[in-house]
């Protein structure tokens, strides 16, 4: 049975909307395929706005892959905003794609990529328009099968209720896999409905399937145990791994919007992983092995990307750039080829390292030298050692010496607030470093028109890493040292008129970690949150942290939990997590001894240089760290 | 340098993107399709090309312009293909001419608009158009950026009527029987859009449509004796048979 464009119905609602064109899609190298001759169908939301969810690699990479099967279609839908929500209540318009405005309740699969959490309320809004029921058991074989992924999945215990499936990792390889068992089952006839279908997908062990296991409490609150209730549901569910980044060089065909989005550029993902260690990051312990994308391969993707969507800026993503083991090739390889044309070059997340400053210097030759971006987290010399950012202060001055004295004006320096172990004085350690670093580039430059600006916001502890056991730091502790900080910045008569301070104040971050580091009591809150009227909870202008208090004070009002023993609780080495069944490939021994080490300032090494020091992930997951050089070089692109 | 001057079409659905998006679509296109754009010298350059009176967003249009500046001479035949085949399906280049002197935004002066009205009755129309016609001023408010503003929507108007048959569509989806409108009118400072004269229809007589209005420029150009925006590009082709 084919299905209807919704367009028409939705086409007299745009005029009374803001940004209409964020719904229309068209985006160049977007895809419309033929709906009766897929046998699977997927639609992928992101679940944020249009001009958030566009650019996400993640979301463009799978709609690339599962268009290219040939049986299978993928089309994309994004959270819409409240006035056209309003409209299409009213107008009784369901959730649609932006591809053929198909009505989302139609696909076999609704795939939901959390890059965080705040994201949840979003879900809600999308799953309720398209009609299909909030809560996992009381759909049909008439819905689709939500499915989540993203980083955020990788504890998805708080919308449990709300999901039918969820992958850890990669999903590239996985999405594939899905569609194959999806074809197969249709072409049986869908034997056993929806819950056969799921059994299938949980049974390979690749695939949660949260209603497949029971959660059972201790009195007190914590978590019993989480057992498998049926016959062939496997205890643990793995992650994803795909190796060999060259065999998927995707994005190949970028989607160019119309409407304004927060990436103007074509990304590519230089590597995957990231084993700094960074006790903080989750990405970095989730991400695991480092797979290195080789130096030709990037260099064919930027040219085809550019060629393909007109971009003028190219991002060279990963979790840390400049780790890349041939970067300096790249870089300079990049820099030739483009030399003296519009296009821009950009390596964002880099270390506090002089060396980045050459790759920036490279990538600058064409443009302006604006602002460098530095990530040094922690204020003190002894914060930096709880949390492995291996920075001294000594790399820090001397990086920004070098920037400035290459004619960079601005600085820009990342810390957290409210880290484990954190003090008042690591706090205002900060606004030292920040003078440090205004006075070491007047003397560099012998100017006085440079200038740094402090970026700071709320720690939040999350799963799999080592501080999934810490304290979360309250909101007043963070505000108030957010406010220190801010005065001891402010009250400086030499320094203070040269150093900018931006901040995040600490409340939406409680929220964040309530989320983070919940279990399925969580869900209620959500859906007490988004039923008084929670939307959009990334953006300021929409979050409401008095509306998620009073929600889950009632949610929550028959159980021995609350808010605060979610977020500032220290967990103890024997509580059952709530994401301990999913399973990133992290040995959680070595994660507490992790925790441990950190108490003590203890620092680990990267092991791609030092030898490996058993975190678990490469024999887990049967993969290797791939890493160069190749010894190979970007050859020059011939003129036509 | 060589300019080049770019008549093209927003139809159908791309009528919901705003200046800004088109601009951004356009650069896009310039760049693939491997036209020679020159780029403005200094700190941040910027190519080349500027836009001459666009239609606000939500308005098709079959009469848009830009001029392209280029580094080296290029054929407006070939720009004309490579640049449609560049730019999504609804941003439809019509027209390419090398530029002669003279400033093209200064020859657009006035623009013909048609107004799909679903729903509207055509004698309260025909009513409407024969008041608003008879009076002297019409004065309409508007929210802009500096807050509410009256202007009078009556003397820009250079014709007005209710028109037969089904009209330029631009690609929008087919509506039921609707009324449509057709009017000329003179570009000024404040601009009198189309929706104002519609306002000016309801001061002056109360015709009230009962859904918004699907509106299309179908033309723009210099304004000569019969009140019809002629050809911008008559002078440009004068020129020559480059």
């Amino acid at each position: 049975m084919s299905v209807e464009s919704l367009f028409p119905r939705l086409e007299p609602l745009l005029p009374k909307v803001q940004k209409p064109i964020q719904y229309v899609g068209g985006e160049l190298n977007s895809t419309v395929k033929d709906w009766d001759e897929a046998t699977v169908r997927w639609a992928l939301m992101y679940p944020d706005a249009y001009e958030v969810g566009l650019p996400n690699q993640g979301v463009q990479i799978l709609y690339e892959i599962l268009n290219e099967l040939p049986e299978t279609l993928a089309e994309r839908t994004y959270a819409v905003w409240p006035d056209l929500e309003a409209l299409m209540r009213s107008e009784g318009v369901p959730q649609f794609t932006v591809d053929g405005h198909r009505p989302v309740r139609a696909f076999d699969v609704l795939g939901v990529s959390f890059a965080t959490e705040l994201g949840y309320t979003n879900l809600l809004t999308a799953l309720d328009l398209a009609g299909i029921p909030l809560e996992a058991v009381d759909r049909t074989d008439e819905d689709p099968i939500v499915l989540a992924g993203g980083h955020a999945a990788f504890n998805p215990e708080p919308i449990a209720d709300f999901l039918d499936a969820a992958v850890l990792g990669d999903g590239e390889q996985i999405a594939i896999a899905i569609s194959e068992v999806l074809r197969e089952w249709k072409a049986e006839g869908s034997p056993g409905g929806r819950d056969e279908l799921l059994l299938r997908l949980a049974s390979t062990g690749g695939v949660y399937v949260p209603k497949f296991y029971d959660v059972e409490y201790h009195p007190d609150g914590r978590i019993k145990r989480v057992v498998p209730n049926r016959d062939g549901v496997p205890t643990r569910v793995f992650k994803h791994t795909v190796m060999d980044l060259d065999e998927w060089p995707y994005p190949k065909k970028p989607l160019v919007p119309l409407a304004e989005t927060v990436h103007e550029r074509f990304s590519v993902e230089i590597f995957r992983g990231c084993t700094r260690g960074c006790r903080f990051c989750q990405a970095g312990m989730i991400t695991r092995p480092v797979r290195e994308r080789s130096i030709t391969t990037i260099g064919d993707m930027v040219e085809a990307g550019i060629r393909e969507s007109g971009f003028s800026e190219v991002g060279l993503l990963s979790l840390s750039s400049a780790d890349h083991s041939e970067i300096a090739d790249v870089t300079r390889g990049l820099a030739d080829r483009y030399e003296g044309s519009q296009v821009g070059l950009s390596l964002p997340s880099t270390r506090v390292d002089a060396f980045n400053i050459d790759l920036a210097n490279e990538l600058s030759r064409n443009g302006r030298r604006s602002g460098l971006t530095f990530a040094p987290e922690g204020g003190s010399e002894r914060m930096r050692k709880v949390i492995n950012k291996m920075v001294t202060e000594e790399d820090l001055i001397r990086t920004v010496t070098t920037a400035y004295s290459n004619g960079w004006r601005q600085v820009k320096l990342y810390f957290m607030c409210g880290l484990p172990t954190e003090e008042d004085e690591d706090v205002l350690g900060i606004a030292d470093l920040a003078k440090k670093v205004i006075k070491a580039g007047r003397d560099a430059t012998g100017s006085r028109d440079i200038r740094c600006t402090v970026s700071i916001g709320g720690f939040v502890p999350k799963p799999h890493t080592p501080f999934q056991w810490a304290a979360q730091c309250d909101h007043e502790t963070v505000d108030r040292r957010l406010r220190a900080l801010r005065d001891a910045l402010r009250s400086d008569k030499e320094y203070g008129r040269a150093i900018g301070y931006r901040y995040h104040d600490g409340k939406p971050s409680i929220v964040e970690g309530l989320l983070s580091r919940g279990d399925r009591r969580v869900g209620r809150v959500i859906r007490a949150v988004w039923e008084d009227g929670g939307r959009f909870d990334g953006w300021s202008e929409h979050f409401s942290f008095e509306r998620w208090m009073a929600a889950a004070d009632r949610a929550l009002a028959d159980e021995p939990v609350d808010v605060d023993w979610y977020t500032t609780r220290e967990r103890d080495e024997h509580e059952v997590l709530p994401w301990d069944h999913l399973d990133a490939g992290l040995d959680r021994e070595w994660l507490w001894q992790d925790w441990q080490d950190a108490l003590g300032d203890v620092e680990v090494e990267d092991c791609r240089w030092t030898p490996c020091y058993d975190c678990g992930v490469c024999p887990t997951m049967g993969t290797e760290i791939q890493i160069g050089p190749t010894g190979r070089k970007l050859l020059p692109l011939t003129v036509i | 340098m060589q300019r080049l001057r770019v008549r093209y079409a927003k139809r159908g659905r791309l009528r919901f993107t705003s200046h800004r998006d088109i601009s951004r679509a356009v650069e896009r296109a310039v760049r693939r399709a491997g036209i020679p754009v020159a780029y403005s010298a200094g700190f941040s350059p910027h190519p080349k090309i500027s836009y001459a009176g666009a239609a606000p967003t939500g308005v098709a249009s079959e009469a848009e312009y830009l001029e392209i500046g280029v580094n080296r001479p290029c054929d407006p035949r070939r720009v004309h293909d490579d640049l449609d085949a560049s730019l999504p399906p609804g941003l439809d280049v019509l027209d390419v001419v090398e530029a002669r002197d003279g400033n093209l935004a200064d020859r657009l002066e006035g623009s013909m608009w048609e107004l799909r009205l679903p729903g509207a009755d055509p004698g309260e129309a025909e009513r409407a158009v024969k008041e608003f016609l008879a009076a002297g001023r019409v004065e309409v408010e508007r929210l802009t950026k500096k807050g509410m503003r009256r202007f009078d929507a009556r003397q820009a108007v250079r014709s007005l009527a209710v028109v037969e048959g089904p009209g330029i569509t631009a690609g929008q989806e087919t509506v039921q029987p609707c009324v449509i409108l057709r009017m000329v009118v003179r570009h000024e400072t404040p601009a009198v859009r189309p929706d104002d004269v519609l306002m000016g229809l309801r001061l002056v007589a109360g015709f009230a449509p009962p859904s918004p209005a699907a509106v299309t420029r179908l033309a723009q150009g210099p304004l000569d004796a019969t009140g019809e925006p002629a050809d911008p590009f008559a002078f440009d082709r004068a020129g020559g048979d480059r």
